[in-house]
Formats: structure tokens, C-alpha cells, sequence
């Protein structure tokens, strides 16, 4: 480790959040190239905002090495916060003033000059198509709206790394949708992202690569097609059946496809070719309510590496 | 770490003493919102003030005992209540606004996630605090002086000394709010502490009528040194040994707690 490669903006060694006994995150390791779009994928309390906070440096990791563009944050937090763009869960906007005013006040947090700031928040606005919007009031705006400004605020310092926690959640399918746009921009010109999310396809979507994490830790890694590849099938063929326990219909079509799981409200039979296991679940006289080949998604990784659902 | 040494300089950053900076100019963006309401409070408060205690009750007194040791009551009373509307302003401005800042719209959050830190954050809502403190303290004393409530121009060294009152409260309530969970406590501060502390910091009346015992209580409160400082400014003979000891006493209690709400908002904020 004598000299930091310059393209490695992000690099967790070990790095660990406990809250008194409680351990949010447990000693993961993780690394982050310029350009890349990385992705932290995992259910609620998994330890992706823990995270987040800690290479935002807001929250000081309790242990491990912490390496953001080859500096430690507990020492160099605001010269590393400098070159963030940071979207938190929550949009921490103010309500009260204009969607103009909140660039302005951010941008001079970044001790940017005033003209400096609108000429900025003029081309922010262009891009988080927010424009026609400049002069109102922020707190009637739609959530996507507003995600849009969280984002556009976030680049007014022009960042490095642009870290986002959660997106999309909470948003409609359109909302998501121009907001994935505008995030492929912004990668497309070069900015890193840093993402969380407990979305499936927006992981797939967004990350060219990702970790799934559970209860802290890191269970798996790799591009989403990678994943895929080495914890599922090519297709899964859901049933569901007329019952109150999907577990007793189990045994009726065990050994088709390589897998099955269970779910409270269907089977899930991971196969090469959905269309023939599910021919072959005919011929053997099983009649399900309704039958459905799919691709496999990440939502397969992440049952197969933990038992459970990623969103229940 | 060597490697470290080499800290990028970003175009942008500003040199750490002047990040309070911006910190405080996004307090005043949001002022601008609501300014219009807030000057009417100000000008109406001392409005009310001077006519029901000053001259209301003011008159009753001087017919009935000649004033306070010789003193009109309007210029022994307005003094006094000068220091009291700094800490009401001061509450207004450190309860709320602080709470809401952490767990409501979580703008120091907003704040923190930018290259400014924990004590610009605090220093700039503080200079904010002080700067509505000398608004208000200013249009009072304006007011006032209109009534005649002031005898001498030595008033004019009661403003410095009324908003080192006002930041004596504002200091220790924000360490105050940054730890509270809900807004309960604050009920707390201004039905237990901040009322009886008006009634009884020898603004209406000299703490020595008091019973002996309560005596002691109104000495070490930040009010009644911000209440006897400026009565003998307005009076316009002051003991400025005294004026200085009143000051000192007010920058302890500012110093005190400062580190008080240093901690307090690290360890909200910085977990």
C-alpha cells in the first residue's frame, strides 16, 4: 500500500458499525473504481445506510480501514466531503424556500462564489428538468420532483462520487423511471455512483456491479448477470396453487428444474428452460392455479444466498 | 500515511474558519420567508409591554408609593423587561428551530453532509440567534425610547449587554434541545424555568422584597444580571464595576455552555 492508485476512489477493509451491542455492519470489505456504478443490495437493516454514512463520512466507522479517494475520513472528512455528491434517504430540502434557494444555499456550503452557484444551478436545473419549477415553493412538489432536486443539489459541487441512499424508494414507476434516466446520464459523463437500494431492478438497472448484504454482512458479489449466472437458473417457472400451504404441493413436482423453492404463496421452480418444467409439471398431472416463466432476477440470488424475500 | 499528505485541493472548498459562514447565510435565506410576521411580533410585544405594565400599572405605582426608590416605574420596569424579551426571543430561537434542524427536516444533516462540520453548524445558527436577538433588542429599545422609558444615552450599552443576555439562554437550551426526543420538554423549560424566571429575576419588582432564601436563585440566573446591568445603564448613573461583573458572569454562562451544546450536537449528529 505505498501509493494509493488514484483510480481507486473507495476502499473498506474490515469495516465495522456496531450501536452499543447491536452490530449494523460486520467487518465487510468492499472496493470502488472511477466510473464504476457499485451497488449495495440487501433488506431493510441490512447495513447499507450504516455504510453509506460511514463513506459520506458523517458517522465514524467503529472499526476496519476506511480509504475514500486514499484518505482516512477521521481525518480528512471535509476535504473528502468536498468531492461528494450525497442523496440521502430522506430529501433533507428546505420545505419552506424555493427549489432555486436550495441549490443556492447548498452550493455555498461547497464555499462556491454567488454567481458562481446560479450559473451552476441554472444547468442543475436544465438537467433535473426542474426548470419551469425554479421559483416555487418546494414543499408542494411531487416526490419525484424533489428526488430530483436531492439529486441536482448533490451535483452543484460537481462530485467525484456521487453516493445515493435508496433512490428511488417511495416513488412511482414513472417517477423511477425518469429518475433511472437521469442517473444513467450522470454515469455516462464519467460520475461514479455509489448506490443502495432493496430493489432488484434497479440494481440490475443501475449497477455494474453490486454486494448483497444481510444482517451486515456481505453474502455474495459481482455484476448482476454474474450473480445470476452462479446463484440461479436461466428461468424460474412460478405456481400457485388453490391452497392455504404451498409446502404440501412440493413433493408433487420434486425433481423438476434443479430447485425449488418455497413461498408462503407459491413454488418457485428454478430450471434452464421454464416452458419444458412447466410441461413437465403438466404431465405429471399437477394443475396449479396459474403457471409463469420468468427470467431470473436478483430477487432469486438474494432468496437462494438467505431463505427470505428481499422486500416482505 | 504519507499518502494522505497530498490532500487534493478542491476548487471549492472553502478555508475551515469561514464555513460557519454559509451555515449562518441559509438561516437568513429562510428568515426572508417569514421576516414580515416576525417584525409585527417585535414591534407589538414592547407596544404591550409599555402600555399595560409601564403605564398602566406604572402610573398605579408612582401615585401610590412614588415610583421604585424614587424611579418612574416605566424606567425602572422597561429595563428589565428589555432583558426578558431578549430571552424569550432567545427561546423561541433555540427550542424549535434546533429540534426540528435534527429530527424533523434534518437541515443540520443537510449541512454536515457538505465539507461544513459540527461547529460551523453550531457557530452559524448561533450568530444567526444573536443577530434576531439585536433586531428585536434594537426595535425595543427604539420603541421604548419613544415613551420616554430611558433616562440617559448610556441605553445604548444595554443592547450589547441584553443580547449576551438572550445568548446566556440560547447557548445552554440549544445543548437543551439537541438532546430532547420530543417537544415535551420544552413545555418543561418555559412553565418551570422561563416563567418564573420573568416574575421573579427583579424586573417588576427588587429582588430584595423577596424572602431571603430566593434570593440566591435570582443571582445565579443569566436574567437578573442581563436586568440589573441595564437598569443602571437606563438610569444613567451606572456602576460599571458592577455593569462588568453582571458581563462577566453572562460570558461564563455563554462559554459554559457552548461546550454544553458542542457535545450535545456531536453526539446527536455525528453517529
Amino acid at each position: 500500500m505505498t501509493r494509493p492508485d488514484p483510480n481507486l476512489l473507495l476502499r473498506a477493509t474490515g469495516l465495522t458499525k456496531t450501536f452499543g451491542d447491536f452490530t449494523a455492519v460486520d467487518g465487510i470489505d468492499f472496493a470502488v473504481e472511477r466510473g464504476e456504478s457499485f451497488g449495495f443490495l440487501g433488506p431493510n437493516g441490512a447495513g447499507k445506510s450504516s455504510t453509506m454514512k460511514m463513506v459520506g463520512c458523517v458517522s465514524p466507522a467503529t472499526g476496519g480501514k476506511l480509504r475514500v479517494f486514499g484518505q482516512d475520513p477521521a481525518t480528512h472528512g471535509p476535504a473528502i466531503r468536498a468531492r461528494l455528491g450525497v442523496v440521502p434517504q430522506k430529501d433533507t430540502l428546505d420545505e419552506e424556500l424555493t427549489v432555486e434557494e436550495n441549490l443556492w444555499i447548498y452550493g455555498r456550503y461547497f464555499g462556491l462564489s454567488k454567481s458562481e452557484v446560479r450559473s451552476r444551478t441554472r444547468e442543475l436545473l436544465d438537467f433535473a428538468q426542474l426548470t419551469d419549477r425554479a421559483t416555487t415553493r418546494v414543499e408542494p412538489l411531487s416526490g419525484g420532483m424533489k428526488r430530483r432536486l436531492t439529486i441536482a443539489r448533490s451535483l452543484i459541487s460537481r462530485p467525484e462520487i456521487l453516493l445515493l441512499d435508496e433512490p428511488t424508494t417511495g416513488l412511482d414507476p414513472q417517477a423511477r423511471h425518469v429518475l433511472w434516466d437521469r442517473l444513467f446520464r450522470l454515469k455516462r459523463r464519467g460520475v461514479t455512483l455509489v448506490l443502495t437500494t432493496h430493489y432488484m431492478d434497479e440494481a440490475e438497472q443501475l449497477c455494474d456491479r453490486l454486494v448483497v448484504m444481510d444482517h451486515g454482512k456481505i453474502v455474495a458479489q459481482g455484476s448482476p448477470r454474474s450473480l445470476i449466472s452462479e446463484y440461479s437458473t436461466r428461468e424460474v417457472l412460478e405456481l400457485r396453487f388453490d391452497t392455504d400451504d404451498h409446502a404440501q404441493h412440493g413433493a408433487a413436482i420434486a425433481g423438476i428444474g434443479e430447485r425449488i423453492e418455497v413461498l408462503p404463496d407459491r413454488l418457485l421452480v428454478y430450471a434452464e428452460d421454464g416452458d419444458s418444467a412447466a410441461t413437465e409439471v403438466h404431465q405429471r398431472g399437477v394443475r396449479p392455479l396459474s403457471s409463469l416463466v420468468r427470467r431470473s432476477t436478483l430477487e432469486d440470488v438474494f432468496l437462494h444466498l438467505t431463505g427470505r424475500t428481499l422486500v416482505d | 500515511m504519507a499518502a494522505s499528505a497530498s490532500t487534493t485541493t478542491h476548487e471549492a472548498t472553502p478555508p475551515a474558519p469561514a464555513r460557519w459562514r454559509p451555515v449562518f447565510g441559509s438561516w437568513l435565506t429562510a428568515y426572508k420567508r417569514t421576516w414580515r410576521g416576525s417584525l409585527f411580533g417585535r414591534l407589538l410585544s414592547p407596544l404591550m409591554f409599555l402600555l399595560s405594565i409601564g403605564l398602566g400599572l406604572g402610573s398605579l405605582v408612582d401615585h401610590s408609593a412614588g415610583g421604585v426608590g424614587g424611579v418612574p416605574y416605566l424606567q425602572y420596569v422597561v429595563p428589565g423587561i428589555l432583558a426578558a424579551q431578549a430571552m424569550w426571543v432567545a427561546m423561541s430561537e433555540s427550542t424549535y428551530p434546533v429540534m426540528g434542524a435534527i429530527r424533523w427536516n434534518e437541515k443540520y444533516h443537510a449541512m454536515l453532509a457538505t465539507p461544513v462540520g459540527i461547529n460551523d453548524v453550531l457557530i452559524g445558527h448561533l450568530v444567526y440567534v444573536a443577530v434576531q436577538i439585536t433586531g428585536a433588542t434594537v426595535i425595543f429599545i427604539g420603541v421604548a425610547a419613544l415613551f420616554g422609558s430611558f433616562s440617559s444615552w448610556w441605553v445604548v450599552l444595554a443592547l450589547p449587554i441584553t443580547v449576551l443576555t438572550g445568548m446566556a439562554f440560547a447557548v445552554p437550551v440549544f445543548a437543551f434541545s439537541a438532546k430532547q426526543e420530543t417537544d415535551g420538554g420544552f413545555n418543561i423549560l418555559f412553565r418551570f424555568i422561563m416563567t418564573p424566571l420573568f416574575l421573579f429575576s427583579g424586573i417588576f419588582f427588587p429582588v430584595d422584597q423577596l424572602p431571603a432564601f430566593m434570593r440566591p436563585v435570582a443571582w445565579i440566573t443569566p436574567l437578573w444580571h442581563g436586568v440589573e446591568a441595564n437598569r443602571s445603564l437606563a438610569l444613567g448613573s451606572p456602576d460599571l464595576a458592577s455593569v462588568a461583573g453582571n458581563t462577566a458572569y453572562l460570558l461564563v454562562v455563554i462559554a459554559v455552555g457552548g461546550w454544553l451544546a458542542r457535545r450535545a450536537f456531536t453526539r446527536r449528529l455525528v453517529v
